[in-house]
């Protein structure tokens, strides 16, 4: 069966369905995240003894962490870009460092975690642990979420460039949407948790 | 692809390559605004000004929505529209003071 509009734009909404269909997931994780933040907020302006979230986290780790995804941002633009450019060795090299920084990111966040849970910190703690593991697994999750579609693009997704060039390169743009979307997650989420 | 084509997407990546910066020197910022004790309200809002600031120029930037079709605005639109309800309702429930 022919999938349409995996190139070409549709001409009623000027855009191909790839993307319109990842904005449309995106808007629905815009809504999952905004209501958890109304969480947050509602949980925390009810609290009169809220913890400083320096109290528990180590926002170095975080920094490092916002570093590593916002890096992780650009490297999935250059692989975009360099498919664009149809320069596919330097495309699949910038998605597989993008891939390098998905993993370290998980790794830091493992040992952000596994500090907690050996101080016997866990969700039940207290509404603040509650919400941050919340908050943070979640995001995590995406994270893995991620690195799956990358794997699979680097792997054996990546043989549509022999065949079908321009849809595997709208591919890694939907896929780099998402990630830009991780990372935009993050940015509210390391003030928000570990510095306020 | 003709030159004018290849021309765009090397603007595109230089201008990716900017923001990148940017937000990587944002976020020290955010660091050392928290660290300088202004005060419990104004550290938040500082700390939030800054990362609407982030959060913008990579949705702006590197999900290129400065330049998108208008579709996708609409999608946004309606589901901030959503979002921004979800949170007033809490709120008025907040309001009420009822605890349990």
């Amino acid at each position: 069966m022919l999938i349409p509009y995996t190139i070409e734009a549709r001409p009623d909404t000027g855009l191909n369905n790839a993307k319109l269909g990842i904005w449309l997931f995106l808007a629905s994780e815009v809504m999952l995240f905004g209501a958890l933040f109304s969480s947050y907020i509602l949980l925390r302006v009810n609290d009169p003894a809220w913890p400083p979230g320096s109290e528990y986290l180590n926002w170095k780790l975080a920094m490092a962490n916002t570093f590593v995804l916002i890096a992780s941002s650009i490297t999935v633009i250059l692989s975009w870009g360099n498919f664009q450019l149809k320069n596919p060795k330097k495309g699949r090299m910038y998605l597989g460092i993008t891939l390098l920084c998905a993993f370290i990111f998980l790794v830091i966040k493992y040992f952000e975690y596994s500090a907690k849970f050996q101080k016997g910190l866990f969700p039940s703690e207290n509404t603040f642990l509650a919400i941050y593991f919340t908050l943070t697994g979640l995001h995590g999750l995406h994270v893995v979420g991620g690195i799956v579609v990358m794997i699979y693009f680097y792997g054996p997704g990546f043989k549509m460039w022999n065949t079908q060039p321009e849809r595997f390169t709208n591919r890694i743009e939907v896929c780099g949407l998402y990630w830009h979307f991780v990372d935009l997650v993050w940015i509210f989420l390391f003030p928000v948790l570990y510095l306020l | 692809m003709d030159h004018s084509d290849t021309q765009a997407i090397e603007k595109n990546i230089r201008r990716a390559v900017m923001v990148f910066v940017i937000l990587m020197v944002l976020t020290v910022v955010t660091v050392l605004a928290a660290q300088v004790d202004l005060g419990h309200t104004v550290n938040i809002v500082v700390a939030l000004l800054i990362a609407t600031v982030k959060g913008s120029l990579v949705a702006a930037y590197f999900m290129h929505l400065i330049d998108e079709k208008q579709v996708i605005y609409w999608v946004l639109i309606l589901c901030a529209v959503f979002c921004v309800f979800m949170l007033g309702l809490l709120m008025f429930t907040n309001a009420d003071g009822i605890t349990l």
